[in-house]
């Protein structure tokens, strides 16, 4: 096994995903079987081989510093699920 | 002290975060101003809704090289951005885009000067990054708020190598490099308002060992003294836990201002992983010798050169220098005196005293570059002028310069109105001597009889009868030749 | 008998508006109501903007009545794939968390379809944020194969496939990550063209995978794919990674000649198990280009086999940190905090996000994670250079390669919804060029036993889209396989 429950957890944790105990039990098998098919790129010697990031050469393009957005709040906070005022609400923040 | 210190030392490593003076975001075109409405300076891409991408502010790559060669980091041809995951309510897209493996600038050092000694505080790394929200507690009991102003806002993330050993170590360190980012011009190095940020790495060890001890992270710090009185307290709560038998453990500290003690944070992981890899969306940024070379040939006066230069040129204390060339704003206040009257010491003392007392009075060094100053350089310059050409004394220079405080006048145009130009007309000084010696024969007679130190008597009593206008070194010599008489 | 207007192609539904025969609100209304009478069968559409569309057609047709100059795409009722953002009309990335998200803002290609005058029909259904092959992973329900709806039309962008194939719109947009456009294309029987990476703008296009997704259209023909991405394509500098290179006139591309054409046929393409009719098709197809004067050569790229495993590491990584911005707090469905802020951000994922959303993240979150980023993410990035070598290798000596799209033609719905493993092979002969960021068309090449259409995908090399355009134009022009349409969906008007 590549994977076993405690790393579904670890890794659903830090996904910030809520699983069931079936999504936990069929996240073990599929994810396994996938992990295991994955390591068939270990078949192939990368040692000098560079990574690709990007698959086009380009640099980073810059623009101008300049303010080109104007406050547009109402429209941006339609969305919100919760606000108050022109702040977005969430619960309690204990840090 | 704490005694038990002695047996330790300190190893301290500052991470800080400076908020860099460009117009707009880093990555849109939304302003980077403070103080606007909640979310008014927002847009799709700083409020990370879907499918938007981020655009790459030229002057944030140009403040990163101008801070790079100024402290003589090695600039990266070729750097790159990554993405840090992880979940937090004011970080709108689940990831920061910053830099991990290939940051803009590596090493570079910065001298400090600590009880007369100077120390090489090397840095391990310059990278570029955006600012997050802000989190807005206890607006309601059971909820928080999130504004989004600052989410995109550009910062320079400055990291040291842990070579400070005290908190005075780390303050001096810490005020270096906010009087840089401000000469530079990058940062307003507002610690309060929280765009001069500052994370200590701090542990102890034996002194003398060699191997680090427990790191532990503190932040939550939002002056230079808030920092100091943070590590102090920090390496003395390490040593006394260790001399107490007790075991570090690598966390995050909060620093308490009101109870002056670090804390715990309870709600953070223990163990971070942020799971960075480049960011797609961004490819990598290449920099050419010629845009490095043209930052480089713009870069102003930086301090230490500045310092130098108002001791041999001006002649200057070095402690006065040192002062004078804290901020770029105030070095570039004295030069303007200077050059418009050329008596340095005269405009180093004016400076060094009413002016520096009056700033923090008014607190006009909150802002990044005080503008509005005190009294204008051109007439402080003139007012030393009026001193050293004899039309005023030094004392009703000081009645000048408060009255210079409320008007708009030049002080010559203050000493005429009032008539406060210094009296040298000897026989009208002689006929104030004559009306003060006829007032008090006793005196006169003491005087003469030995009790020399009256002279001081009569002295104050021509001055306050001249209103402080008598030319002083005149008023003694008639004095004395009457008296003597 | 004359051709019902939804029969139109994009070409010829132009040429009538142009000579006046037919309105944009004619064409607008025909296809509302092709969709009123088949969606219910097809399930092509999330959202139907029919009052938008309206609106527009209005506008078009009054505009061309004023003798001002009309756009490309002027009057054309088009589709769009749910991914991608359109002002004041909901978009849902076909997922549940996003059932009330309306953009303040119009993704690049959206903007530039506006601009040639398209009148947007509606969004189209796809697989939740573009993460399938088969459609069935929309939260909206799956849309269905118009050949046979018991069968998958492909995906993710399986909603534009089945607008096309079904008569609902002129031409549709989609996405294609490692597959997504050129899959249901080939399972539809229609033309679907990804342009290279960089080609077409991304900013407005909701990512599944930053460093592969690319926007394209499907059309009818290969000339009405040639005029949508002559209007999608261009240097966009909100999009970092678009190209500043100009875009050259795809309809002159359209020679009607493959004469001098060089068409590489990698071995590695067809393999064992794969269905003999989808073999038998392409070698067909691979004939009639020699026909047409093309010359056909055996050449290898060795990594192929390996393309599958790199592409989900790379793509599932990508899309972990992709998804964290869905969160419920600035849009989206958001889940009550039965327990403080962090059971915000649990509950809101799990509820809001589909199983292979979340299987996703799953793998993606672990391939970056502390002590497995070198053995899976790195490692994956360096096949894919692997990968990309393949291609620039062959491509010093043809100018196109032709192969298969898929190993099968359609599968029956449910069919593979149970092994992920098998789901993601499907897409074995797309994640190649994917990965390689190159363009790649499809265009109709035969049918199976079944009946079910069967495509021949064309790659070339980086910013090649010319070629394969021509090579895909001269094929069509030779073949009538793009003039084959599906049967009408049972109960609806012919």
């Amino acid at each position: 096994m590549k994977i076993g429950p405690d790393d579904i957890r670890t890794v659903a944790r830090l996904a910030r995903l809520n699983l069931t105990p079936e999504e936990e039990a069929s996240m073990v098998t599929t994810l396994d079987a996938i992990l295991t098919y994955m390591e068939t790129l270990n078949a192939l010697d990368t040692t000098d081989i560079e990574p690709t990031a990007h698959i086009i050469d380009l640099e980073t393009p810059w623009r101008a510093d300049e303010v080109t957005n104007e406050a547009n709040t109402e429209a941006l906070l339609a969305n919100a699920p919760a606000r108050d005022g022109n702040h977005f609400r969430v619960p309690k923040i204990i840090d | 002290m704490n005694p038990d210190l002695d047996r330790y030392e300190g190893v301290i490593g500052l991470e800080v975060h400076a908020e860099m003076l460009t117009a707009s975001k880093i990555f849109c075109g939304c302003s980077a101003a403070f103080g606007a409405p909640p979310n008014d300076n927002t847009c799709p891409v700083c409020l990370g809704m879907p499918g938007v991408l981020p655009v790459l502010n030229r002057r944030v790559v140009e403040f990163a090289v101008r801070a790079g060669l100024a402290i003589d980091c090695r600039i990266a041809r070729r750097n790159r951005w990554a993405r840090k995951n992880y979940f937090y309510p004011d970080l709108c897209k689940g990831y920061q885009i910053s830099q991990f493996e290939l940051p803009i600038c590596e090493g570079g050092y910065l001298d400090i000067h600590v009880d007369e000694t100077t120390k090489r505080v090397h840095l391990t790394r310059i990278h570029m990054e955006e600012d997050t929200g802000k989190n807005i507690h206890d607006a309601h009991g059971d909820s928080s708020l999130v504004d989004f102003n600052r989410s995109g806002v550009p910062l320079l993330e400055i990291v040291s190598e842990p070579e400070m050993s005290s908190p005075a170590e780390a303050g001096a360190y810490l005020r270096k490099l906010r009087t840089l980012v401000q000469y530079l011009g990058i940062c307003d190095g507002n610690m309060e308002e929280g765009s001069f940020r500052c994370d200590a790495n701090v542990s102890v060890r034996l002194r003398g060992a060699t191997e680090l001890g427990v790191k532990v992270e503190v932040k939550n710090m939002n002056s230079f003294r808030a920092v100091e009185k943070a590590i102090a307290f920090e390496l003395e709560r390490q040593a006394d836990t260790l001399d107490d038998g007790g075991h570090l453990v690598q966390e995050t500290r909060l620093w308490d201002a009101d109870r002056e003690e670090t804390r715990s944070m309870r709600s953070k992981e223990s163990a971070h992983d942020y799971r960075y890899f480049p960011d797609p969306d961004l490819p990598p940024i290449i920099l050419s010798e010629d845009f490095i070379e043209t930052i480089r040939r713009a870069l102003p006066e930086l301090p230490d050169a500045r310092r130098e230069r108002f001791v041999s040129a001006f002649g200057l204390p070095a402690y006065d220098a040192e002062v004078l060339t804290s901020r770029r704003d105030l070095a570039e206040y004295f030069e303007a005196v200077v050059a418009a009257h050329g008596n340095a010491k005269a405009a180093s003392n004016w400076i060094m005293g009413d002016i520096i007392r009056l700033i923090h009075e008014r607190k006009l060094d909150d802002a990044p570059i005080i503008t509005d100053w005190p009294v204008p350089a051109a007439n402080l310059a003139a007012l030393i002028a009026l001193i050293d050409e004899g039309t005023i004394s030094g004392k009703i220079a000081k009645t000048v310069f408060e009255e210079m405080l409320t008007s708009d006048e030049s002080p010559r145009a203050i000493v005429e109105r009032k008539g406060l130009v210094q009296m040298s007309d000897e026989s009208a000084i002689q006929a104030v001597i004559d009306e003060v010696l006829a007032a008090s024969p006793d005196k006169v007679a003491e005087y003469r009889g030995g009790k020399e130190k009256l002279q001081g008597f009569f002295v104050g009593q021509v001055m306050k009868a001249t209103g402080g206008k008598a030319n002083p070194p005149l008023v003694n010599k008639l004095l004395m030749a009457k008296l003597k008489a | 008998m004359t051709t019902p207007l939804h029969d139109l192609t994009l070409a010829e539904a132009s040429a009538r508006l142009r000579d006046g025969s037919v309105s944009s609100e004619d064409l607008t209304e025909a296809a509302l109501a092709r969709i009123a009478a088949t969606d219910e069968t097809w399930h092509s559409f999330i959202t139907v903007s029919a009052d938008e569309a309206r609106a527009t057609a209005r506008a078009i047709d009054a505009q061309r009545q004023s003798g001002a100059a009309a756009g490309v795409l002027a009057g054309i009722p088009i589709a769009v794939k749910d991914v991608i953002a359109t002002a004041g009309i909901r978009t849902t990335a076909a997922s549940k968390l996003l059932e009330d998200f309306v953009p303040p803002y119009d993704a690049t290609v959206t903007t530039r379809l506006k601009n040639a005058g398209a009148v947007i029909i509606g969004k189209a259904n796809c697989d939740e944020f573009a993460m399938g092959s088969s459609n069935e992973n929309s939260a909206y329900g799956p849309t269905r194969n118009p050949w046979d709806p018991t069968r998958v039309p492909g995906g993710s962008s399986g909603g534009s496939a089945t607008a096309i194939a079904g008569r609902q719109a002129y031409g549709s947009l989609g996405t294609d990550t490692g597959g997504s456009i050129r899959l249901p294309a080939a399972y539809c029987g229609v033309v679907g063209m990804k342009p290279t990476y960089g080609r077409v703008s991304r900013y407005g296009v909701i990512a599944y995978a930053s460093s592969l997704d690319q926007v394209g259209p499907f059309g009818r023909t290969v000339e009405d794919c040639a005029r949508m991405l002559g209007v999608i394509a261009g240097h966009d500098p909100r999009d970092s990674t678009s190209v500043d290179r100009p875009v050259p006139d795809y309809h002159a591309a359209l020679g009607g000649d493959a004469a001098g054409l060089r068409i590489g046929v990698p071995k590695e393409y067809f393999i064992d198990g794969m269905q003999p009719a989808v073999e038998g098709a392409v070698r067909a197809a691979l004939d009639t280009l020699g026909g047409l004067g093309a010359t056909t050569s055996d050449v290898s790229l060795p990594h192929t086999s390996y393309a599958v495993a790199c592409y989900y590491i790379l793509a599932t990584a990508e899309a972990s940190s992709n998804l964290g911005r869905y969160d419920g707090i600035r849009y989206g469905a958001r889940q009550a905090a039965d327990d403080g802020l962090a059971s915000l951000y649990r509950n809101t994922r799990a509820l809001g996000f589909g199983p292979e959303v979340k299987r996703r993240i799953m793998l993606g979150t672990y391939a970056l994670s502390a002590g497995y980023y070198d053995a899976y993410y790195l490692k994956a990035q360096k096949v894919r250079t692997l990968i990309r070598q393949d291609f620039d290798r062959v491509f010093a000596d043809v100018d196109v390669l032709a192969t298969p799209v898929a190993p099968t033609t359609a599968f029956r719905l449910a069919e593979k919804t149970s092994d992920p493993l098998a789901m993601y092979l499907v897409d074995v002969f797309t994640n190649p060029a994917s990965l390689a960021g190159l363009p790649a068309i499809v265009v109709p090449c035969g049918r199976d036993e079944a009946g079910m259409p069967i495509g021949l995908q064309l790659i070339g090399p980086p910013f090649g889209e010319e070629l394969v355009l021509r090579a895909a134009h001269a094929f069509e022009q030779a073949t009538s396989w793009h003039r084959e349409r599906p049967p009408e969906p049972a109960g609806a008007a012919a």
